[in-house]
């Protein structure tokens, strides 16, 4: 399923990486850095547009032989980065849209906790079992 | 009573065992038995007494059992070498009555050999997983649930304990019989501790219904099956009459028992935390903001991420906020973790919100509104008052609250799966708002369509708790803290010299904060002074010492009184001052030795309050500054939205 999932702040520094562990973690990191220029692209090229979910939800930012890089930014600039498996071609864009939402959703959870200081690392165990959730799904 | 030496004994000196034990041992066995021949049709006890002298129990759930009484494994070795399996080969009925006696005696810390087994022993505890209970003993558990109450209320009659009994159970059980006992009977009565093996096995039956919880007043919990019900309540009795009858009561908090039981919240426990949330939040039906608790639980000085996960634990419904259960949920999970018990991976039953708010009196919660809303008790007593109101004054702790913890935390996959059912409901309601009705009561659009209509919403309410107090301006203004710093600074270098020189024409100064600054920074030129103002200034002066641990200010209307009185002379007695010290120098020379010392003593008392004063300032000021912080992240965040999005 995800292989990679990430949450970028807005000053586009990671605030969680996850990654399965069985490949080469770097190069995750290094889609995900290069993603978030398309992001930034995808976002400027909004304009004025009204922003609803469709347009929360970045869709498919650019594919690699082995991998497709997913993008999903919130209203305060934190976005999220998925890399899935090109050879799972079961994944719907729907599918990945509710992947997305539970992320989000689950942030909001972590922000709301008052120990929590936005710019912090995530290191909530809910988010972690959620992550993982979405990282086996389907292996 | 002695065993009768069934099938092919022989083994050791003869089993002297009690009524209970006996008991006991021979539904153990028969379970281990039951449960190797698959689906035993067990009736009646009596018919179980009679089959153990023919079975033999398999080696898998004896195996199980054994590693459920949580010894290590070379003490299980010697158990079974012990007892004799090993040499005939099977656990016949002596042997597994044996080896279970032989438990008993390792778990009470006795060294395992057949001498041991002569001597009056508890029962011995075994503490199962869910997982296991169901499996081995579900089918026969399911059986006996209802056949074997009476047994169970006679055994368990002398060994049993619990934490808090109902006494008023104990006047019914004589004639309550098990069938006849209502199926709709709370089944979440007092939980039989896990103090022992057949209790575990009974607890298999409730562990398959969960949430069988101790409670103060009977709840409906939806989850009670009908051989709950029945089960259940020979439970409560025995668990009062066991009550009375406390043996070795450290040895049994000590074990892993029933993994909940860290987990409860004892009444007295209770009255605390709701005292202390009312201390923050005088409305016990309303939330306490997530600020004011995070400066509340910070003072019980964990660490950030524990309070963190903590937070995580007990706002079940993520909104920012604690209502008084998550509040005592939360306290309870503080409590329990300064007494070093390790944090648990889930909300343990027991402190999920609405158990907590369903087992405690209604009276606390003093909302007209949710008697209104209840529509069925464990869920919907959700006090319902939206405004949350900030209590900005943290009041302090005059300690945390250690109370005694009588066992220790086995993190059982039980209260795992318990556990599930919490977060479970939350993923799954995310598209209905209804589902916890919690939220629907706080109108929280846990259904995030992330519309920007939404988001803003959930930003604003996030917004809302952060909304920092009123300014104490009257404690930290700048104007004050200048006025402080400017207070402490001229008295060092004033001491030192011993002198407190009068300026020579200050006007009279009706108001301190104002004056002194004023006074003292034309304190300064008038350090060196002559001694024979020093003499002038030396009854101010002692009359300073003797006024110093008061208030400085009014040692500074001393002084000012002094300068009043002196700065009456004109100004040109000032330099007629000065010769006249020279004039006078040995008498004032001695006064001034001891003024020194006075006065070093007095400077080194004020800067102490100083620092003192300094230090909270400083908290304070640090506090607010977070505050600040929050407050521009709203704002930053509010702006964001209101901008268009055109450029990153």
């Amino acid at each position: 399923m995800a292989v990679c999932i990430a949450v970028i702040a807005k000053e586009n520094y990671p605030l969680y990486i996850r990654s399965t562990p069985t490949e080469d973690e770097l190069k995750f990191h290094y889609m995900v850095h290069t993603s978030l220029d398309v992001v930034d692209e995808k976002i400027s090229a909004m304009g004025k547009a009204l922003v609803d979910q469709r347009e929360l939800y970045l869709g498919l930012l650019y594919p690699t032989e082995d991998y497709k890089v997913y993008g999903y930014v919130t209203n305060s600039k934190v976005k999220f980065v998925m890399v899935v498996d090109s050879s799972n071609t079961a994944l719907r864009d729907n599918e990945i849209r509710s992947m997305f939402r539970k992320l989000h959703n689950s942030y909001t959870d972590v922000m709301c906790n008052p120990f929590y200081n936005p710019g912090d690392r995530i290191q909530s165990r809910a988010f972690d079992n959620m992550v993982t959730s979405m990282m086996i799904q389907v292996c | 009573m002695e065993v009768a030496a069934g099938g092919g004994c022989g083994a050791g000196p003869p089993l002297l065992l009690s009524e209970s034990e006996q008991q006991c041992y021979s539904e153990l066995f028969a379970r281990c038995a039951g449960a190797a021949s698959g689906g035993p049709g067990p009736g009646p006890p009596e018919a179980t007494r009679v089959a153990p002298s023919t079975a033999t129990a398999a080696a898998g759930p004896v195996a199980d059992l054994f590693r459920a009484s949580q010894l290590p494994p070379e003490t299980l070795h010697q158990i079974t070498e012990l007892c004799g399996a090993k040499r005939v080969g099977y656990f016949g009925p002596t042997q597994f009555y044996v080896a279970l006696k032989l438990i008993a005696a390792a778990q009470s810390g006795l060294p395992v050999r057949t001498e041991s087994i002569k001597c009056e022993l508890p029962l011995p505890r075994f503490v199962m997983s869910k997982s296991d209970a169901e499996i081995r003993f579900g089918n026969a558990a399911e059986l006996h649930g209802k056949k074997i109450q009476i047994p169970y209320l006679t055994t368990e009659k002398n060994s049993l304990k619990r934490m808090d009994d109902e006494d008023k159970q104990e006047t019914q059980s004589p004639t309550m019989s098990p069938l006849a006992s209502p199926p709709s009977s709370p089944p979440h009565y007092q939980r039989v501790s896990l103090s022992h093996g057949y209790s575990k096995l009974r607890s298999g039956t409730e562990q398959m219904q969960p949430a069988s919880y101790e409670a103060r007043q009977p709840i409906g919990q939806p989850e009670g099956s009908s051989s709950e019900g029945p089960g259940s309540k020979p439970l409560r009795r025995q668990a009062s009459l066991i009550r009375s009858f406390s043996v070795e009561r450290e040895l049994q908090d000590n074990s892993t028992n029933y993994p909940d039981e860290p987990w409860r919240i004892t009444e007295e426990q209770r009255e605390y935390y709701v005292n202390q949330f009312r201390s923050l939040q005088p409305d016990p039906s309303s939330f306490i903001s997530g600020s004011v608790a995070k400066n509340f639980f910070t003072k019980s000085k964990l660490s950030i991420p524990e309070l963190s996960y903590i937070w995580e634990l007990s706002d079940a419904d993520c909104d920012g906020a604690l209502t008084l259960p998550e509040f005592c949920a939360a306290f309870h999970l503080i409590v329990a973790r300064k007494n070093g018990y390790p944090l648990p991976e889930g909300l343990p039953p027991t402190l999920q919100p609405e158990y907590l708010q369903a087992a405690f009196p209604k009276s606390k919660w003093e909302c007209a509104i949710f008697d209104s809303y209840s529509e069925s008790m464990p869920a919907n007593q959700q006090p319902c008052d939206l405004n949350r109101m900030e209590k900005t004054s943290v009041k302090d702790m005059a300690d945390f609250p250690v109370p005694t913890q009588d066992a220790t935390t086995g993190d059982d996959k039980q209260a795992l799966k318990s556990t599930i059912n919490e977060p479970l409901p939350k993923d799954t309601s995310e598209d209905t708002a209804t589902s916890k009705d919690c939220n629907s009561l706080k109108a929280r659009p846990r259904s995030r369509s992330y519309s920007s209509t939404s988001i803003e919403e959930t930003m604003k309410r996030g917004e809302d708790p952060p909304t920092p107090p009123p300014r104490p301006q009257k404690t930290h203004s700048r104007a004050s803290s200048l006025d402080l710093n400017k207070v402490f600074q001229p008295s060092v270098p004033a001491t030192n010299s011993g002198l407190l020189p009068p300026p020579p024409a200050l006007p009279p100064r009706p108001c301190q904060t104002q004056s002194e600054p004023v006074s003292e920074a034309d304190l300064h030129p008038q350090l060196n002074r002559a001694p024979s103002q020093a003499a002038e200034s030396s009854p101010a002066k002692k009359d300073a010492p003797h006024a110093q641990p008061p208030s400085k200010p009014i040692r500074r209307k001393f002084r000012t009184e002094n300068q009043t009185t002196e700065s009456q002379e004109p100004a040109a007695a000032v330099g007629g001052a000065a010769p006249t010290t020279m004039v006078k120098p040995h008498p004032t020379v001695q006064k001034q030795s001891s003024k020194q010392k006075k006065a070093i003593q007095t400077a080194i008392r004020k800067n102490k309050e100083a620092n003192a004063v300094l230090a909270r300032l400083n908290s304070e000021l640090q506090q607010q500054l977070k505050e600040v912080h929050q407050e521009r992240i709203a704002l930053e965040n509010q702006l964001e939205q209101l901008r268009p999005v055109t450029v990153l």
